[in-house]
């Protein structure tokens, strides 16, 4: 009952959106496709649903083709797409009633799998979406795409312009749904994002830099992290550049992560380096890789 | 069934929401009703002629006294012969010249008919509608007159010639053109905008990976701007029956019958656009320059279809707005049935059914 | 980094009808320094941002940018920022070239003056091969990093970015940000109105804004310190969580 894709492929008018993309997703798994805009994510999340055809390649969610029955997949799948704005001139109880009836269901038949988001807006209900801050406007997207309870459920950049309060708590509404046997296939370009799904696949360019949990994806990786700092930043990278045994090195919020050539980095040496090139309070110490290190480490291969 | 209802309630939702385009939807009849109408049928009173009098005897002196005597026209002067006619023309002042033929008086007794020829003006048309049109009000009051009072079917006959525009149109030719119009844009132009605007809000996504089926949605759209558009027709109607005193000759039923048909065949024109256009504001410009301007400038609303140049004429007979304006005019003005426009109304059945096969052909059961 | 303060503002509010969208906010900026504006939708930020940069009347308070007077000199305070957001960009059917030659032009730089700047952004971004193609066909890292050069054109004192990297890649950003440190260490003061976290640890200070005041203001190290969290983003929830959402 979850998802598998099978090499599949995608262009527009020349441009390769997506390339011979295979990956499985567990029923029941919260799976995260990483990736900046442009990645893909958008292609492949409509050929999931159905609304794009691949060109090559197959794939199946719930255990039925994309292309052969995208009937049954249509009625078996919420979807958010990722520029979903709902009906802006529609209250929040008419926008759910109405994709309840599309759906051909009602609001209460399935109200224990929204009770929990609901009740957050039930207040504002005669309210027009439109009028709705972005945080409550995702509550109510994700209660309409759960009215119908779906087995798998599509979520494409549903924190995309959200605030840090709106998208802990959507995080959390995606993992008490997890416990209801709901196969989750969310996308976020935000990197911190990926520590919060069981499992993620790194995207760029239309390709799978890796498939992992996020755990696994940060633990791979192959260099000692130093993060840096000094109080000339802009001149710390520069020497840096110009240190001999450099392998790389990215601003990271107030510091710069550093990683050398060498396995036998002696932090010294390299402060010596530093103070000879003039920089002053300096600090080097060793850290913990990040999705985000990876990510770059697999995008310059 | 329920999903169907469904959707249409919502739709309903939308339109009733949003004041602006419901104001506009229905105050934009009545006020261009309101516009041409008064900006057309301005009355005439006191209007000079002169009159060119050939036979000068009996019947004639009567015509020309209860000509006179109406508080339409003012005899200015008398003339001698038809190659004045021009120079008073050019001097401004005399909009109409009356040519009773030789011998009229005796001619209608003898043979039973005379002819009286109007020469109008046609520089300002509008005037010069009205002025035939009171004549031949006056020349058919004294035919009945005289047949009242003789056993005999004596009949004057009245020939018009439009000085300087010879190809004017009847006057009431706005009220089938603005409803032609009316129609074509609510159908054609909401329904389009109504559709590329779930395109933009994403919610189009949604309703495709749903259990609806495509002619579902597509169908759910259609029937609310049915209605209104219906409702508009009425308005339209009403408006030219009870201000304009315009009269509606035919049937009521074929002309109600005939502008639904109108609205079908615009709302699938519309459905059309949308297939093509992604955004509201294409399917906007689509709808205005692609639709409105032929319908205003090609379909003989304002400009006679019979003095274009051929190719023109030729293109003007894809627009559907053309044959609509013909089939309406004739049931409204001339009070004709369904024998004499049945070859339009297929033509627009045709038309209907090239859209509709179009739209079906191209909707996309998916993305692209 | 230099003490000159380019932004002051004391007690600065908005009042829009009853509702207080800035509630007497304090602050200063210094030269050359990389200040984060913080908040979640709706706590005043643009709001405030907004009469910074000369576009909405205060209700009361003073603030003084760039030297010029937010109630009366709101010309002089557009002449001498910059500003650049992911909403506004450049224009996608102008060429590179086009854009910085038009963007020149609002400013009043004279035609040998944007030809100068042309040939430095050339060579600083390595430009050569797309200075002359559409930026609509250029990807979004590009475009984030074009319309940043375009706002420094005129050489402000002060550049104001609106969520300048959301959604690009890691590499890009990165790249972006050394932009921002390299005009930064040239004495260019940079206002970094944001709410995503992780943009903001690279801020030099950064002030949290919540229901129209601000509510924490220093260093993001020194922040993280205070509220014992491993990053901004818990800060920032432990600080919106002590307020009344909605």
């Amino acid at each position: 009952m979850g998802i598998s894709l099978d090499n599949i492929s995608k262009s527009y008018k020349g441009f390769k959106a997506i390339q011979n993309i295979s990956f499985e997703v567990k029923p029941g798994e919260l799976f995260g496709i990483i990736g900046p805009d442009g990645a893909g994510k958008t292609t492949l999340f409509r050929i999931l649903t159905t609304l794009l055809v691949a060109d090559s390649g197959t794939a199946s969610v719930a255990g039925m083709d994309v292309v052969k029955d995208y009937i049954g997949i249509r009625k078996s799948v919420g979807y958010m797409p990722g520029k979903f704005s709902l009906y802006q001139d529609l209250t929040v109880e008419e926008n759910l009633q109405f994709f309840a009836t599309i759906f051909g269901t009602t609001l209460e038949e399935n109200y224990d799998l929204i009770k929990d988001i609901y009740e957050q807006i039930e207040p504002f209900k005669t309210r027009r979406a439109g009028k709705l801050s972005g945080g409550m406007k995702q509550k109510l997207a994700l209660c309409c795409a759960l009215i119908h309870k779906p087995k798998v459920l599509f979520l494409d950049e549903p924190t995309t312009g959200v605030d840090p309060v709106s998208r802990k708590e959507f995080w959390d509404m995606l993992k008490r749904l997890q416990e209801k046997e709901i196969t989750i296939l969310v996308s976020t370009p935000y990197m911190d994002e990926a520590a919060l799904c069981d499992r993620v696949a790194l995207m760029q360019d239309g390709q799978l830099l890796e498939i992992d949990s996020p755990k696994h994806i940060v633990q791979k990786y192959p260099k000692a992290v130093y993060e840096i700092g000094a109080k000339e930043r802009h001149k710390l990278i520069q020497v840096l550049r110009d240190f001999p045994n450099l392998y790389s090195v990215y601003p990271f919020g107030e510091f710069v992560h550093y990683t050398d050539k060498r396995t036998d980095l002696e932090i010294p040496e390299l402060e010596n380096y530093l103070k000879s090139k003039g920089l002053s309070e300096i600090y080097i110490g060793l850290t913990e890789p990040t999705i985000e290190d990876v990510f770059m480490e697999l995008a310059r291969k | 069934m329920k999903r169907f209802i469904g959707f249409v309630r919502k739709e309903f939702y939308h339109i009733y929401r949003d004041k602006r385009s419901l104001f506009i939807l229905f105050g934009m009849p009545i006020a261009q009703i309101l516009l041409f109408g008064f900006a057309i049928t301005n009355e005439i009173n006191k209007v000079e002629i002169a009159i060119l009098d050939h036979a000068k005897d009996a019947t004639t002196i009567e015509i020309i006294h209860k000509m006179a005597s109406s508080k339409y026209f003012s005899i200015n002067r008398y003339l001698d012969a038809e190659s004045q006619v021009e120079g008073v023309f050019k001097q401004g002042k005399i909009k109409a010249v009356i040519n009773f033929e030789k011998d009229f008086g005796e001619k209608l007794i003898k043979e039973g008919q005379s002819t009286i020829q109007v020469i109008a003006d046609a520089t300002d048309p509008n005037t010069a509608n009205s002025i035939t049109n009171y004549i031949q009000a006056i020349i058919q009051q004294y035919n009945q007159s005289i047949n009242n009072n003789q056993a005999g079917s004596s009949q004057v006959f009245m020939q018009t010639h439009m000085a300087f525009n010879p190809e004017i149109k009847s006057v009431f030719m706005f009220v089938p053109g603005v409803m032609t119009i009316i129609l074509m844009l609510v159908s054609a132009m909401m329904t389009s905008i109504s559709i590329t605007r779930e395109k933009e809000l994403g919610t189009m996504e949604i309703l495709l990976v749903s259990p609806l089926k495509p002619f579902q949605v597509v169908l759910g759209k259609v029937v609310p701007y049915i209605l209104l558009s219906i409702i508009n027709a009425i308005i339209i109607v009403l408006l030219s029956i009870f201000i304009f005193k315009m009269p509606v000759q035919g049937s009521l039923i074929l002309l109600g019958l005939e502008s639904v048909l109108f609205i079908i065949t615009s709302l699938s024109l519309g459905i059309l656009i949308s297939t093509i256009a992604e955004t509201q504001q294409t399917a906007m410009m689509i709808s205005l320059m692609g639709l409105m301007l032929p319908v205003i400038l090609l379909s003989g609303f304002i400009f006679p279809i019979s003095s274009m140049p051929l190719p023109l004429q030729l293109i003007s007979n894809t627009i559907p707005a053309k044959w609509f304006i013909i089939i309406i005019k004739g049931i409204m003005l001339k009070g004709v049935g369904i024998a004499f426009i049945w070859k339009e109304t297929a033509i627009l059945i045709g038309m209907t059914l090239f859209f509709m096969g179009v739209s079906i052909y191209k909707y996309k059961i998916r993305l692209e | 980094m230099s003490e000159e303060n380019v932004i002051k503002v004391v007690e600065l509010t908005k009042k829009f009808g009853a509702f207080l969208a800035v509630d007497a906010i304090s602050f200063e900026v210094k030269a050359g320094e990389i200040f984060g504006f913080l908040g979640a939708n709706g706590a005043g930020k643009t709001t405030a941002m907004k009469m910074l940069i000369g576009i909405s009347k205060p209700s009361s308070g003073e603030a003084s940018v760039a030297g010029f007077d937010v109630y009366t000199q709101t010309e002089l305070i557009k002449k001498n920022i910059g500003y650049m957001s992911q909403k506004f960009a450049l224009y996608d059917d102008l060429t590179v070239r086009e854009n910085i030659t038009f963007f020149g032009g609002i400013y009043g730089l004279s035609r040998s003056t944007i030809k100068e700047k042309i040939k430095v952004l050339v060579a600083d971004l390595k430009l050569e091969n797309i200075i002359d193609q559409l930026v609509g066909a250029l990807p979004l890292g590009w475009k984030q990093k074009l319309s940043f050069s375009v706002s420094l054109l005129h050489d402000p004192k002060i550049v104001f970015l609106d969520e300048p990297t959301g959604g690009v890649d890691p590499i890009t950003r990165r790249q972006f940000w050394e932009m921002i440190y390299h005009a930064a260490d040239k004495g260019t003061t940079i206002f970094v109105t944001t709410h995503y976290m992780d943009e903001a640890e690279y801020c030099d200070r950064v002030s949290i804004m919540v229901n129209g005041k601000i509510e924490a203001m220093d260093r993001p190290k020194r922040l993280k310190e205070q509220y014992e969290a491993s990053n901004l983003n818990e800060v920032f929830l432990q600080l919106a969580r002590n307020s009344n959402p909605e």
